[in-house]
C-alpha cells in the first residue's frame, strides 16, 4: 500500500490531523509537567474523567452534554490535586494517586449501579484514534487553539515557575495562579482528547515526547519545540505503521515513542562520551 | 529625605506555635552592606523570606525602599539570591542566557514578553560578571560556583536597589567563596546596591560588610562593625575569642 492510497482515506486524514494536534498539546504541556514531577497528572485526571463519564452514563446523557458535564468535574479535580499538594502537606504524586483512585473507584461503582459496564465507558479507556469523526476533529482543533494560546500567554511565567517556584515568587509572580493555569490547561486537554485517543495514549503523550526531548534539548524553548516535533512525528509514524501492519494504533504509537526515547538516550550517552 | 532601604519594626514570626523571631527591629540605609549572622534556627532565613514576601509574619511592620511591604509591588528593585535552587534538577533544560533573562520578568506586566531591552540588559550583566562565554551552556552543566554566579546575574539583571542573599556561598570552596564575596563588595561600592547577606561565615564577613546584624530569634547586636568590635557588651556576650573571630579581618 502506498502513501497516496493511505492518505486518500478520510478516516486516515482525520486521524493524522487530530492525532498531531493532540500530540502537540500533550507534548508541550508534558515538558512543564515532567519537570515539575507532575507527569502522572494526565493519568489521574483521565481516571477522574472515567468516573465522571460513568456518572453521565447513569443519567443517560447524550454525548455532547456528557462532555459538557464532565469538564467542570475534571477541572475541579485538577484544582483539588493542587490544593491537596499545597494545603494537606502531601507530595504531588500522592495527591494525584488519591484523586485518580477516587475517580476510577467512582466510575466502577457507578457502572455497577447502572447495571454493568457499558461499551461507551470502555471506549474512554482505550479510545480509537482511527475513528475520529469530523465533529471530534473540530473539538480537537478548538482545544488546540485554546490551549496553545494559554501556553503562549503564560509561557514565561510557566517557565519561571517550573525552573524554581521560590525564585519566581520572589520576582512577584503569582505562582498559585500559574500552577492553576497549568493544571487547568492539562485537565481541558485530557477531557477533550480522551474520547479520541484514550487514557493510555494521553498519558503516554504527556510523558514520553517530553522525556525524550529532555535527553537532547539544549535550552528550554528547544525542549518545548523538540517535544512537540517528537510527539507529532511519533503519532504520524505510529498511525501509518499500525495501518500498514494492521496493529492496534494507540499501542503502536506508545511503542514507537519508547523506541525514540531509547535512541535519544543512546545519543545523549554518545555525545557525553565524545 | 532619602527613603530607608529597609525598616523592620517589632517583627514576630513563628511556625506551628514555635516563635522564630521575637520583636525584631532595625533599619538599613541605602548603600549599606549588612551581614546577618546567628546560630542555626536563629530566624535569619525566616526574616529574609518575610522581607521578600514569601512568608507572612505573626506581627510587626516592614517597609522596603520606602513602601510598606503589603503595598510593595516594585519587585524588580529587589534581587534575591538563595543558597541554591529549591529543588535543583541538574537535567533542567535551561541555558545560562534563559535563566538570567527570567530575572527580567519582575519588571513586566502580563503577558510578560521580553524585548530587545531585556536582551541588552542580560548581555550587559553577563559581561559585567564575566560570564558571557558560558551564555549558551546548560545550567546543570556548571560547577556550583559558576551556577551561583549565574543566579547572582539573574538577581542583578534589573539593577536592583536592594540585593538579598541567603547563605549564597555555603556550597562553594574557599577560593570561589572569596571571589564571590569580592564581587558582591565591588557591586556594593560601584553600583551603590544595598546588600543584605545571611551567612555563617562570621570570620570573613567583617572584611566586606559595613554592618553586622546578629540574630538569635531577637536582635543581639545591630550596628557598624567598628561599634561591634569596640563593644564591651559584645565581648561579654561572645567572649574575647568570639569577638576577635568576627573582627580580625575587619
Amino acid at each position: 500500500m502506498d502513501l497516496n492510497e493511505m492518505l486518500s482515506y478520510g478516516f486516515m486524514q482525520r486521524a493524522l490531523i487530530g492525532g498531531s494536534l493532540i500530540a502537540i498539546l500533550c507534548s508541550v504541556l508534558g515538558v512543564f509537567l515532567v519537570l515539575r514531577r507532575l507527569s502522572l497528572i494526565g493519568d489521574g485526571l483521565a481516571h477522574v474523567t472515567f468516573g465522571s463519564v460513568a456518572l453521565t452514563l447513569l443519567f443517560r446523557l447524550q454525548s455532547v452534554y456528557m462532555t459538557l458535564a464532565v469538564i467542570p468535574v475534571v477541572l475541579a479535580s485538577a484544582l483539588g490535586i493542587l490544593k491537596l499538594a499545597q494545603k494537606a502537606r502531601i507530595y504531588g504524586d500522592a495527591a494525584i494517586g488519591m484523586v485518580s483512585a477516587i475517580g476510577i473507584a467512582t466510575g466502577v461503582l457507578l457502572a455497577s449501579v447502572a447495571g454493568g459496564f457499558n461499551v461507551d465507558l470502555f471506549s474512554y479507556l482505550f479510545g480509537n484514534i482511527l475513528s475520529i469523526s469530523s465533529s471530534e476533529l473540530a473539538i480537537a482543533a478548538g482545544l488546540f487553539v485554546i490551549v496553545i494560546a494559554g501556553v503562549i500567554m503564560f509561557y514565561n511565567e510557566l517557565f519561571a515557575s517550573t525552573f524554581d517556584e521560590e525564585l519566581a515568587k520572589s520576582s512577584g509572580l503569582d505562582t498559585d495562579r500559574i500552577n492553576a493555569v497549568l493544571v487547568l490547561l492539562t485537565a481541558l486537554t485530557v477531557v477533550l482528547a480522551m474520547k479520541v485517543v484514550g487514557i493510555m495514549l494521553i498519558s503516554a503523550l504527556l510523558i514520553l515526547p517530553a522525556v525524550t526531548a529532555l535527553q537532547v534539548a539544549k535550552g528550554f524553548k528547544a525542549a518545548i519545540i523538540s517535544a512537540a516535533a517528537i510527539g507529532v512525528g511519533t503519532v504520524i509514524c505510529g498511525i501509518s505503521v499500525s495501518f500498514v501492519l494492521n496493529l492496534p494504533t494507540g499501542a503502536t504509537i506508545v511503542i514507537i515513542n519508547f523506541v525514540v526515547f531509547l535512541l535519544a538516550f543512546a545519543l545523549r550517552g554518545l555525545l557525553r562520551h565524545s | 529625605m532619602t527613603d530607608k532601604a529597609l525598616t523592620v519594626q517589632n517583627l514576630c514570626a513563628g511556625y506551628h506555635g514555635t516563635e522564630v523571631l521575637q520583636d525584631v527591629s532595625f533599619t538599613v540605609n541605602p548603600g549599606d552592606y549588612v551581614g546577618i549572622c546567628g546560630p542555626n534556627g536563629s530566624g535569619k532565613s525566616t526574616m529574609i523570606k518575610i522581607i521578600l514576601g514569601l512568608l507572612a509574619p505573626t506581627s510587626g511592620a516592614i517597609s522596603v525602599l520606602g513602601k510598606p511591604l503589603g503595598g510593595f509591588h516594585d519587585w524588580r528593585r529587589i534581587g534575591y539570591l538563595p543558597q541554591g535552587l529549591q529543588f535543583f534538577n541538574p537535567h533542567f533544560p535551561a541555558t545560562v542566557d534563559e535563566v538570567i533573562r527570567l530575572g527580567r520578568l519582575s519588571a513586566k506586566k502580563f503577558p510578560r514578553r521580553f524585548t530587545k531591552d531585556d536582551t541588552r540588559a542580560v548581555e550587559q550583566t553577563m559581561e559585567w560578571m564575566g560570564i558571557s562565554h558560558i551564555r549558551g551552556k546548560m545550567i546543570g552543566e556548571l560547577s556550583g560556583g559558576l551556577r551561583q554566579r549565574v543566579l547572582l546575574a539573574r538577581a542583578l539583571v534589573n539593577d536592583p536597589a536592594l540585593l538579598v542573599m541567603d547563605e549564597p556561598t555555603t556550597a562553594l570552596d574557599p577560593e570561589t567563596r572569596e571571589s564571590f564575596y569580592k564581587l558582591i563588595f565591588e557591586m556594593n561600592r560601584e553600583k551603590k546596591v544595598t546588600v543584605l547577606l545571611v551567612t555563617h561565615d562570621t570570620a570573613t564577613i567583617g572584611k566586606y560588610a559595613s554592618h553586622l546584624l546578629y540574630l538569635d530569634k531577637k536582635v543581639i547586636f545591630y550596628g557598624s562593625f567598628d561599634d561591634f568590635c569596640n563593644s564591651t557588651e559584645m565581648t561579654g556576650f561572645f567572649g574575647e575569642h568570639g569577638q576577635h573571630l568576627v573582627c580580625h579581618r575587619h
